[in-house]
């Protein structure tokens, strides 16, 4: 009984160990070069074109797409983690280095060389806010420019909601074009195309490279007291990085206007091309050919791997740390009125910000989000242990005592056998939450169901999206099954239900 | 056996037992009688290490310093037994032979000898003590008390939680284990009949003072102030 016991557990252990070593060889090792992109079709695209330059010039790449937002690439690639990613003029002027007051676009370069970081020539297209409207209405009442409004009070305009409250936005537009008189609705950005063309509005703020611009054909007025700040897209590099490839990105430069990014976006997002095709089509390249793309299956399979991958060795980890922690907590008052609570906390950070908390210390990747998902595991472990151990009656631990057994063996053979239903749930809790949080692992390319999840996001597009959705949520029921077949095998005939 | 000099035990500032002062013989049987919250079940706990006394307890002589190595000579049952429920009945009993490198055939041996001793069926031993009556429970923990031959006996409460036939039955068995091995024995009963059955010497108690010590027949002739022949007259009425 004693032995089969042991053995189970060890077994347990042995096969998370296993598993989580066995799939660490699977990732592929990080490339020379490493281009990130954010999680945004456009982004992607331009990871993609700095790639194939890369290589044309000589110099391995590898890209990882869709890492989350400006601050994780910027932090990434300050890291090392990342070489380069595009990023936006306006966006590193207001978001990154806001805190340098910068008057222009000039000073960006010293900015940034004083982290260690320098940035490229423009690539040629600027993505910043634009009015737009159907070319018949702008037509109609000769409107060219932003100044032009002014004359047409009587225009229905309808801005983001996120445009109309900032300080920079309608408020401040309409100061410096004197549009007081025109009256200004919020309305969700998508909405907002479809409104338009319909008719129902006549005037909406657009990105400049917006793919629906192209579709729909839409006319921008010109920003003629040049109210907007300039978002030109540039690449942001390590000034360690490879003159061949410091020189493939300036060789971008002006390639690509809004146009032509116009197109672009739309390929991928409404044609259903892949960004490679768009990014082999923007440096003039023929549509990529060869190996077909991995199948529906064979891609779950590698993201199962990926997946299990991530959870299995925060929860080994985690198994490791919480178990010994909850019993100090149960045996030392004091020990555990502060390691309960501090657990505890840990499972208050908002989830995606430990993630990008994690970056400066752990880069991206598995590491960052194996981390995050260790330390979320702590607590339903600690937590059960602690209150498995707590809840034994007191006759039986005074039994134990009475017996002469040593602290140690009151506890191996007495107490965590006792404890072990509780432990066990407290395990199939953390194991569970684990594999729905791996998924934000994708976020600072962990891979995994994630993956699938953020480019259906990306892409509109659903099918995408449940894609990981779908395989998610059967690997945590399949889980959350597997673990009462192992509870079944360990829990002892004595504690279980009576039948 | 036991020699104990000002033991003392308070719980959160609440004395549950007084400075008391008694000694065990060797061999004797002794009955701590009272009704609860007496100090009855405190004092034992003392014998064993399991309450936090102030005072002198001294054992063969010694005072006490390392109570995990004298508790082997101690064997310790509680009403319900206390058994593990995780472990089944022969789990229980040879826990600690196991721990301390007893090798299988003297196991197996003192098994045979102990579970004729208290009547236990062998088959009884691969249950589970949720699979078993209470009588059969408190065997298994008498079995588990004497497992290393210990010097002393200290039972709590031990046929409480008993329907009477089994208590009866139970109560007769013991005593005979009693006689036969001449242990040293301290029973923790709130009942006048059990201390009447097993004899010996009894010390009533109460709010955590030894009233009154001597053979049973003893207090009920010659009361040593109003509560003892109370506490006595309300056992034998009902």
């Amino acid at each position: 009984m004693r032995k089969l016991f042991a053995a189970v557990l060890a077994l347990l252990l042995a096969a998370i160990a296993v598993i989580g070593g066995l799939v660490l060889g699977v990732i592929p090792a990080r490339a020379d070069t490493v281009v990130g992109s954010k999680a945004f079709t456009e982004s992607v695209i331009l990871g993609e074109m700095a790639r194939i330059a890369l290589e044309d010039a000589g110099v391995a790449a590898e890209h990882r797409r869709q890492l989350g937002g400006s601050r994780i690439l910027f932090d990434a690639v300050r890291a090392g983690e990342v070489d380069l990613y595009p990023d936006y003029t306006g966006t590193l002027r207001f978001e990154i280095l806001s805190t340098e007051k910068l008057a222009g676009d000039g000073g960006i370069a010293a900015a940034l060389a004083r982290q260690g970081l320098a940035v490229s020539k423009p690539i040629g297209f600027s993505n910043g806010y634009a009015l737009a409207m159907r070319p018949e209405v702008a037509e109609r009442h000769g409107l060219r420019t932003i100044s032009d409004l002014a004359r047409h009070p009587e225009l229905r305009v309808a801005v983001s909601n996120e445009f109309v409250d900032r300080a920079d936005g309608w408020r401040a537009l309409s100061a410096a074009y004197g549009l007081g008189a025109i009256e200004v609705r919020g309305i969700d950005h998508d909405l907002a195309y479809r409104a338009l063309a319909d008719g129902q509005i006549d005037v909406i703020d657009v990105y400049t490279t917006d793919a629906e611009i192209a579709a729909h054909g839409l006319t921008l007025l010109e920003d003629d007291r040049r109210f907007f700040p300039a978002y030109d897209a540039v690449f942001v590099y390590r000034s360690d990085l490879d003159p061949r490839a410091v020189a493939a990105l300036d060789a971008l430069a002006g390639r690509i206007d809004e146009r032509a990014m116009q197109r672009l976006n739309r390929m991928v997002v409404m044609d259903g091309a892949s960004e490679r095709a768009a990014a082999r089509a923007a440096l003039g390249l023929a549509a990529p050919q060869g190996a077909a793309p991995p199948g529906l299956w064979q891609r779950i399979g590698l993201r199962t791997i990926e997946h299990l991958r991530l959870v299995a060795i925060a929860l080994a980890g985690a198994l490791v740390v919480a178990i010994p922690l909850g019993v100090l907590a149960a045996r030392s008052r004091r020990i555990g009125a502060l390691v309960i609570p501090a657990t505890g906390l840990l499972q208050t950070i908002p989830s995606l910000a430990l993630f990008v908390m994690l970056i400066p210390l752990l880069g991206i990747g598995a590491a960052p989000t194996i981390a995050a998902l260790f330390l979320y595991s702590l607590l339903p472990i600690v937590r059960n242990v602690h209150a498995g151990l707590t809840g034994i009656a007191r006759p039986l631990r005074e039994s134990a005592e009475a017996l002469g057994l040593s602290t140690w063996a009151r506890l191996r053979r007495i107490e965590l056998p006792l404890a072990l239903p509780t432990i066990m749930a407290g395990v199939r809790t953390a194991a569970v939450i684990a594999v729905g949080l791996a998924t934000l692992g994708a976020i600072i390319g962990a891979g995994g169901y994630g993956q699938p999840i953020l480019t259906g996001i990306r892409l509109n597009n659903t099918a995408t999206i449940l894609e990981g959705a779908v395989p998610a949520a059967l690997l945590a029921l399949a889980i959350e099954g597997a673990f009462h077949l192992v509870e079944a095998a360990v829990v002892p005939r004595g504690l279980r239900p009576a039948r | 056996m036991f020699e104990l000099e000002g033991v003392a035990v308070s719980y959160d500032k609440v004395e549950a037992l007084a400075p008391t002062d008694l000694v065990i013989a060797e061999g004797e049987t002794l009955v701590l009688l009272g009704p609860s919250g007496s100090g009855k079940s405190t004092l034992l706990r003392c014998l064993i290490g399991l309450a936090r006394y102030r005072g002198s307890l001294r054992f063969r002589g010694a005072p006490v310093s390392d109570w995990r190595a004298l508790r082997p000579r101690l064997g310790y049952v509680i009403q319900e037994g206390g058994l593990f429920p995780h472990l089944t009945a022969r789990g229980n009993v040879v826990l600690m032979a196991g721990e301390l490198g007893w090798d299988r055939p003297r196991i197996d041996a003192r098994l045979t000898e102990l579970a004729e001793l208290v009547d236990l069926a062998a088959d009884q031993l691969d249950r589970f003590p949720g699979e078993l009556s209470g009588g059969q429970r408190q065997r298994v923990a008498m079995m588990r008390a004497l497992m290393l031959d210990p010097d002393v006996l200290l039972l709590d409460e031990p046929l409480s939680a008993l329907d009477p036939i089994t208590r009866v039955r139970l109560a007769g068995d013991l005593r005979d284990i009693f006689a036969r091995l001449g242990k040293t024995v301290a029973m923790v009963t709130h009942a006048l009949g059990e201390a009447r059955f097993f004899g010996g010497t009894t010390a009533l108690m109460r709010d955590g003072h030894i009233i009154q010590k001597g053979a049973i027949d003893d207090l009920v002739r010659d009361p040593a102030d109003p509560f003892v022949a109370e506490f006595l007259a309300a056992e034998e009425a009902l």
